[in-house]
């Protein structure tokens, strides 16, 4: 199992505002 | 840690996940560790849904480690949103799950204070801090919660 990454974060937060559903933000320099 | 098969399926279950770098996506990373103030990573920021912070962890974290502080996170969004009883079951989910992680001792102090948010009854701190006296002894919360017994 993966976790469900996205770029775009203004997408992320207006979904989750949309759903009344937490996010996870990640600053993260490794790999993607 | 990320491809942690129980951290993966905690962040699925629970929240919308983002991600943004500093190299494969420098504007995006200006914004938002500007907005959120989080110039290091890795940094992971717990939202509410309406994109406040609740909850930041910083560093690597272990895999128990890290799946506890993402727990606490999601605790901490249901706290503040009063949200007592969905909090209380989240924070004592780490002290149940994952009792040997730094952050286990945290979530036993807010997981006596939940239930008195919600009651107003002093007894769930009195057990809280009894319960800091069995585990956890040499812990900041337990010095935190030595004044309830």
């Amino acid at each position: 199992m993966k976790i469900d990454f996205r770029q775009d974060v203004d997408r992320v937060l207006q979904e989750a505002k949309a759903q009344q559903k937490p996010v996870l933000l990640d600053f993260n320099a490794a790999p993607m | 840690m990320w491809p942690n098969e129980r951290v993966a399926r905690f962040v699925n279950e629970n929240l919308l996940a983002a991600r943004v770098h500093p190299r494969q996506n420098p504007d995006a990373f200006k914004q938002y560790s500007e907005r959120y103030k989080a110039p290091w990573t890795p940094t992971i920021l717990l939202l509410d849904s309406d994109g406040v912070e609740h909850h930041r962890i910083e560093g690597f974290l272990p895999v128990d480690d890290l799946l506890a502080q993402l727990m606490i996170g999601r605790a901490r969004i249901a706290f503040d949103a009063e949200q007592w009883a969905d909090a209380e079951r989240r924070f004592r989910e780490v002290v149940d799950t994952l009792p040997n992680t730094d952050a286990a001792a945290e979530a036993l102090y807010w997981s006596g204070v939940a239930p008195y948010k919600a009651t107003g009854n002093p007894a769930s701190l009195k057990a809280t801090g009894q319960a800091f006296k069995e585990r956890y002894r040499d812990s900041p919360w337990a010095k935190k919660a030595s004044v309830w017994t």
